[in-house]
């Protein structure tokens, strides 16, 4: 690949990508009233999250079966409150302990 | 100074994820023909996954600007969700400029973390924009020079660092709010059957994860409509 056609693609993945961000944060300035909007507001993340976690976490490890582990070690510790780094932090002990005992087993 | 440092800790776990991600992604960029810079470039102007995966793809093969940009859209357009949702939180200081800064930033794990927050303030987002932009760009330059250096188990261990993140947002809310549980569940059956009923598997991760989550949050918003805060516009 040339200079010319990398930096084109470049431009193009990379401003888009900007745009779809930007665009709608510089845009909406006032605060929405409509109750449907708001609704949907509060469940999006919520919504997004769990479609990008389940089924993509069971590939995102060496082997299904420690991803299984990782994901329970994961919402054990969320049911008990713990906070974002400690149950990611937990969530990847457990994969790793995992994957050691399936390759000593 | 005191969000923006909290900002920063917040950010640190996004950043520990996003190394492995981007690693890969180094990694991969340079067997597909990109050299190191380029690899990293990509990484450093852009800030997604999805996106450079799918975009890494249409450059092996010259002149199709029109699909990159067609690719773009449809895999990032959620994007544009986390935007408006993230806007209506934010405090007084991140407006302007600001919002032309920081809205690059807006991924998916820091849409994530920033939508716990009561009110997004400006100094909070930039903190925690830091460390998974450096994670992002620096894992790309390490995958893209070095290969895979870092052992396969500690590899796969961090595999599931972001994943363990977003279960530690969810859970707690499933927990305190029945419809949550509803909406949660409809977006996993939905993107479960994206994945594995064959003829839906074709269509790209990035625009099923948009279909089911625009489609579970619409279910939930006619369904279990939220009560209005009143009084809360007096700003």
């Amino acid at each position: 690949m040339n200079h010319t056609q990398f930096f084109l693609y470049l431009l193009v993945l990379s401003g888009s990508t900007y745009l779809i961000r930007v665009i709608p944060f510089v845009a909406i300035k006032e605060k929405i009233h409509n109750r449907f909007i708001q609704s949907f507001l509060y469940y999006i993340p919520y919504a997004v999250l769990a479609a990008m976690t389940i089924p993509a976490i069971f590939y995102a490890t060496a082997h299904p079966l420690s991803a299984i582990a990782g994901l329970l070690a994961a919402v054990l510790l969320s049911l008990r409150g713990k906070g974002l780094t400690v149950v990611a932090a937990f969530a990847c002990a457990a994969v790793f302990v995992t994957e050691l005992l399936m390759s000593v087993l | 100074m005191k969000n923006f440092r909290r900002g920063i800790k917040a950010g640190f776990p996004i950043g520990l994820g996003y190394l492995s991600v981007s690693f890969t992604f180094g990694i991969m960029a340079v067997s597909a023909g990109l050299t190191w810079w380029q690899a990293t470039l990509v990484s450093m102007c852009t800030v997604t996954s999805a996106g450079q995966f799918a975009g890494l793809q249409v450059m092996l093969v010259p002149g199709q600007y029109l699909q990159m940009l067609i690719a773009q859209i449809t895999i990032n357009i959620r994007y544009s969700f986390m935007s408006i949702s993230v806007s209506q939180k934010a405090d007084a200081k991140l407006r302007g400029i600001w919002r032309w800064l920081l809205g690059f930033m807006m991924t998916d794990e820091i849409f994530a973390v920033a939508s716990q927050e009561e009110t997004v303030g400006r100094a909070f987002f930039a903190g925690l924009s830091v460390l998974p932009y450096l994670g992002w760009s620096l894992g790309t330059l390490v995958g893209a020079l070095l290969g895979n250096v870092l052992p396969a188990r500690l590899m796969s261990a961090l595999g599931i660092a972001i994943y363990g993140m977003f279960v530690a947002i969810v859970v707690p809310e499933m927990k305190k709010s029945r419809p949550v549980v509803f909406v949660v569940l409809f977006a996993v059956l939905c993107s479960c059957a994206f994945y594995y009923i064959p003829a839906l598997a074709r269509i790209s991760g990035g625009i099923t994860i948009t279909v089911c989550a625009v489609a579970a949050a619409a279910a939930g918003a006619i369904l279990f409509p939220i009560e209005i805060k009143e009084g809360e516009s007096s700003k």
